[in-house]
């Protein structure tokens, strides 16, 4: 099907199981551990032996030896591959570096080899037994020291442009009343998911089943026969659920190659997990940024001149992190530019976590903005709002197809009682706490893919759906089934999904967003298919049947939907793919965040007190899935905000803090109050679906209503994230 | 992990003897610490010596007024005691600063006394660490040492001792009862227990190879507040940046041990002549000859400041 028209009414819009606050339907699996996740699945990969990945101790350099007949000859090892007797590999289109290294490295925690044993901890313990000398090599693992040498980077696809530029920024700049100039450094994040990466591997002959973890089949189906130089029909990718994922699981990883090496060379299924150590260094992660802004803007407060340059770093061939491409599209004001560079390092492999580009972009410039509209004497909201912009800034005759800005700064205000905010920074006390509030807008662009599914109906009248879209954690089979089930006209009991496997149709995939909209259009397509073979079995003309309470009607016959399958069941499969209103409208998300925070008068420890997000995302396929989105958004954002730093160590070229202890994110007791408000809104523009991608939104912007909320609490402005007390101390005033 | 065999001990002397019997025997309690540490090959004893099964699981009233805790009382249990909150509130505090519900059903007194240091280059064994390998050097120096010691640190180390229930220990000059292998029992302060690092941070007490604790001693109690203060960047389940043990008599006067500094519980008895003229005298004297590096010189306004806050709390 393709989606090359505003959406008009259609069966979704009876909103009898789509729209409803629905429990996902793959809880009570998940609840009683029935669930299987990768590494378990051993009826079908049978008497697995175990893999252990050793991990380079150098960034950069070479393996000068490599002695591996200690652990051989360690009980029970089956196997050792490396990269010398692994035969010859490719490299996955989505991999940067190399995910079998040797003998040149090219990062810390690189796999090395993988020791094959019979049991998981012969294995480990073997693994402690490879003797790897290493000639290290000198590297590059300072963001601020290459920032000099930083270069344009290639730029298109979803990176956008390096560099662009609209009007005179530096004359309309240089003549504001009224400016801005400020630097904001983001860290080094990492996914730190609950479940690390884990992959089982099964030959049978040239034929490669991997049970894994992983949010994109058919970008990982094509990248492990890549890898292992295998036709791709050879290879299946199995992965129904998903232990969390934010972005580092959307590609191929060292635990699946090694697992298929370590199977082959074993002869027997092998199963790897990644070992927690390694999991911040040997995968990907949320690269650095400095962000350069400068916004001018007249006495009113109407912005006249907007910069932002982002400078961050990668592996050679690896790309930018694009903290400036939402400044592009927030705000009003004639002359503008953004700008990107990228310098080479030798830590491990930046790319996708959870909101790239708009993550660590909106921490810097919703603290910008902040700053300014401080400087103009003007409320935040009230700032924002004077700058708000139903059209793209940058071509003006394309307007955004749905763009509630403005009314979820205002409901937000109203909700969270903002009024009675102090716009004074250090003036409200609770005892011995300092208490702020702070606000930032939320954005993030909707992506459109091309998705697809297959939709069966059997005897029984029940309609089980196939597609390799994946539920990270997310709720795609529950919303899949809302989809279904309004779609036939069937209770949401009647509808089986089944993901995650690249035998399916292929999806979307789970990442940027873009998961629900897409993936549940794929399935609407797919279903419009089954209606018309349905219909037409049944002898109804299908422009005028109706699909409602397992019958199919029309005029005064009524026919139970199970009697189109009586003599077999039948299939439809489709896609949905989209024309050009993208490019005719600008689609994105929006919201509000407000947080209400203390600052210890006396250590500067900061804990928040209550947080709000407002979000107009299109239509709220599930509220219920959707508010879980957005509240793991916000939790991921006062992580961000206060504590998440991949601390590197710039002599050895590592992220020293490679556990759980070292690397926090927020428990419970760091989040005691959350809300949610959705506006109703539905985007025929986005699909038939109408609806936008709403779990990356709910991280864009936090971090800085929190900084935000810091400085009106304590009249302290930290441009450095995280905000941990240390950068407070100093400043504090007396206890 | 490496292989090891494994036994349960049945009495003080035999878990003492059996220690010294083996050539890298280690004794298990818990095991929240030292498992991980083997599972990482930090700790790579050839031999574990279970002692749960020795009865050291009471708390007891001494003659002389206080308590002794055997070594094998959990944290939560120690944590939960009436007479412990009652007349130790700082150790109760302590205990419930640390670690998690699940972790402190498990830990021991013991245990926690002896757990390691969380120095992140302590648990990459690619690193240099010469607690981990004396002689290879410490990465952590010029390095990532937010969380590292101010103070009585060497050129050889600069790890902290991590434990929360070791800084209430410190402050109520608890004693702890050990039992050697040759069957010998005595008493050692807890100031005397943990060691500066030196030039051989891999010896962290003065336990002689094979000598095990059986109980801890509280001397009777002291009166006064009782406030354990943790400081950290996340609300729980973290290691203290620094924390602060008091205890606040009526008159000003008191005890105070800090935590996150050293290598070993931090407290000088000099400084709490101080008390009375507040926080900033009592940590010019405390962190006198303090040496942080640039990452954590914010360790000694932070004591300072939490110290202040404390003190204040204390006067109510
Ligand atoms: C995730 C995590 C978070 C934590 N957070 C904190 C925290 O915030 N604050 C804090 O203070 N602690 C924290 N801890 C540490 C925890 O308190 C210790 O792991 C625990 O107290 C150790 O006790 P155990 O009985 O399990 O010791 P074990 O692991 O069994 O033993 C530790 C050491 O003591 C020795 N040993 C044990 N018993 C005896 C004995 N009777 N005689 C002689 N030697 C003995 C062992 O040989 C070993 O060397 C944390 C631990 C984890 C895993
Ligand atoms: S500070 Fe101590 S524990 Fe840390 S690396 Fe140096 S020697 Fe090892």
């Amino acid at each position: 099907m393709k989606f090359d028209t505003p959406a008009t009414t259609n069966p979704i819009d009876q909103l009898k199981i789509i729209g409803h606050a629905t429990s996902r339907i793959d809880g009570p699996l998940k609840a009683t551990g029935r669930a299987t996740y990768a590494y378990e699945w051993h009826d079908r990969a049978v008497k697995p032996a175990y893999g252990y990945i050793v991990g380079s101790a150098i960034a950069k350099g070479r393996i000068a030896s490599m002695d591996l007949s200690r652990a051989k000859a360690a009980p029970g090892v089956i196997a050792i591959v490396t990269a010398e007797n692994a035969g010859k590999l490719g490299k996955g289109t989505h991999n940067t570096a190399k995910l079998l290294g040797g003998p040149e490295i090219d990062h810390y925690h690189q796999a090395v080899a993988v020791v094959v044993a019979e049991t998981f901890e012969q294995a480990r313990a073997a693994a402690e037994l490879v003797q790897v000398d290493y000639s290290a090599a000198k590297g590059s693992f300072d963001l601020s020291a290459g920032r000099q040498s930083a270069a344009e980077p290639p730029g298109g696809g979803v990176d956008g442009q390096p560099k662009t530029s609209v009007g005179d920024f530096a004359g309309a700049y240089e003549a504001a009343p009224v400016q801005l100039d400020a630097t904001y450094t983001t860290p080094d994040q990492a996914h730190a998911m609950m479940e690390p990466h884990a992959s089982m591997a099964a030959w049978d002959g040239d034929r490669l089943t991997l049970w894994t973890s992983n949010q994109m089949i058919a970008w990982t189906t094509g990248d492990v026969a890549k890898t292992l130089g295998l036709p791709k029909e050879n290879v299946r990718v199995i992965s129904p659920f998903i232990g969390g994922g934010f972005g580092g699981k959307l590609f191929l990883r060292a635990d699946a190659v090694l697992a298929a090496l370590g199977a082959r060379a074993a002869n027997r299924p092998v199963k790897v997990a990644l070992q927690r150590p390694l999991m911040f260094n040997n995968t990907t992660h949320r690269p650095a940024t400095i962000q350069r802004i400068r916004i001018g803007a007249d006495r009113n407060g109407k912005i006249t001149a907007i910069g932002h340059e982002s400078w961050s770093g990668n592996l050679p061939e690896g790309r930018p992190e694009t903290a400036v491409n939402q400044t592009r599209l927030l705000y009003a004001g004639e002359n503008r530019m953004t700008a990107m560079r990228l310098a080479m390092l030798d830590l491990p492999e930046g790319n996708a976590m959870r909101a790239p580009g708009e993550a660590p972009g909106m921490m810097a410039l919703e603290i910008a903005m902040d700053e300014m509209a401080e400087r103009l004497g003007l409320d935040p909201v009230e700032f924002r709002a004077r700058n708000d912009t139903q059209v793209d800034p940058e071509h003006p005759n394309r307007p955004f197809s749905q763009r509630q800005l403005v009314e979820c700064m205002r409901i937000g205000a109203e909700r969270f009682g903002w009024s009675k905010r102090n716009a004074e920074p250090g003036r409200q006390r609770d005892g011995r706490w300092l208490v702020g509030m702070g606000m930032a807008a939320a954005f993030r662009n909707n992506l459109l893919m091309k998705s697809g599914a297959r939709v069966r109906l059997d005897r029984q009248g029940r309609v089980t759906v196939e597609t390799d879209m994946t539920d990270i954690g997310t709720g795609s089979y529950t919303i899949i089934a809302q989809t279904a089930a309004e779609m036939m006209g069937v209770p949401l009991d009647k509808v089986v999904v089944r993901l995650g496997d690249s035998s399916f149709p292929v999806s979307a995939g789970s990442g940027g967003q873009f998961g629900a909209n897409n993936s549940t259009s794929g399935v609407y397509a797919a279903c419009v298919k089954l209606r018309e073979a349905v219909t037409q079995k049944l002898g109804f003309n299908s422009a005028d049947a109706a699909f409602a309470d397992g019958q199919v009607s029309s005029g005064n016959r009524s026919v139970p939907l199970e009697q189109a399958a009586s003599d077999g069941e039948l299939v439809a499969e489709d896609s949905i793919e989209y024309g050009d209103l993208a490019k005719t409208h600008q689609q994105s998300t929006f919201g509000a965040h407000f947080v209400e925070l203390g600052v210890d008068a006396a250590t500067a420890e900061i804990r928040v007190r209550r947080m709000l997000a407002v979000c107009a995302a299109g239509r709220i396929l599930n509220p219920k899935t959707a508010r879980s989105q957005v509240i793991g958004a916000m939790t991921m954002g006062v992580g961000a905000a206060l504590m998440e730093d991949l601390v590197v160590d710039k002599r050895a070229g590592f992220f020293v803090n490679h556990d759980l202890a070292g690397y926090e994110v927020p428990v419970h007791a760091d989040i005691p109050h959350q809300d949610t408000i959705f506006l109703d809104e539905t985007d025929p523009m986005s699909s038939p679906m109408k609806a936008k991608g709403i779990a990356e939104l709910g991280i864009c912007g936090v971090a800085a209503a929190l900084a935000n909320a810091i400085y009106n609490a304590t009249g302290i402005r930290v441009r450095d994230y995280p905000i941990t007390l240390d950068k407070l101390l100093d400043h504090m005033p007396n206890a | 992990m490496k292989s090891f065999t494994y036994e349960k001990a049945n009495s003080p002397a035999a878990a003492a003897s059996a220690a010294a019997n083996h050539s890298n025997a280690k004794f298990i309690a818990g095991g929240t610490n030292l498992l991980d540490l083997m599972k990482l090959e930090i700790e790579t004893p050839a031999h574990l010596i279970d002692v749960n099964g020795l009865g050291f699981d009471k708390i007891e009233p001494t003659s002389d007024g206080g308590l002794r805790i055997g070594a094998l009382v959990r944290n939560t249990t120690l944590a939960a005691d009436a007479r412990i909150r009652r007349d130790y509130g700082l150790l109760s505090r302590a205990l419930l600063a640390g670690a998690s519900g699940q972790l402190r059903n498990r830990a021991t007194t013991a245990g926690n006394l002896l757990q390691r240091t969380r120095c992140p280059y302590f648990y990459d064994t690619n690193q240099p660490c010469n607690k981990r390998k004396p002689g290879s050097g410490c990465a952590a120096i010029g390095g990532v040492t937010r969380q590292h010691a101010v103070i009585g640190a060497s050129e050889a180390c600069i790890a902290t001792h991590p434990s929360d229930m070791a800084i209430a220990m410190r402050a109520l000059d608890a004693t702890v009862q050990t039992v050697r292998p040759d069957g010998s029992t005595r008493d050692i302060p807890i100031a005397d227990l943990h060691r500066l690092p030196g030039d051989t941070p891999h010896i962290e007490t003065t336990l002689s190879s094979g000598e095990l604790i059986t109980s801890v001693t509280l001397p009777k109690p002291v009166g006064g507040t009782h406030i354990y203060r943790k400081v950290r960047d996340r609300a729980s389940y973290a290691f203290a940046l620094v924390s602060v043990g008091a205890i606040v008599q009526r008159d000003g006067t008191g005890r105070v041990a800090v935590g996150g500094v050293a290598h070993k519980p931090w407290r000088v008895e000099a400084a709490e002549a101080e008390m009375p003229r507040g926080a900033k005298a009592v940590t010019a004297r405390l962190l006198e000859g303090a040496r942080p590096t640039k990452e954590n010189a914010f360790k000694l306004s932070l004591v300072e400041r939490t110290l202040g806050a404390v003190l204040t709390e204390a006067k109510g």
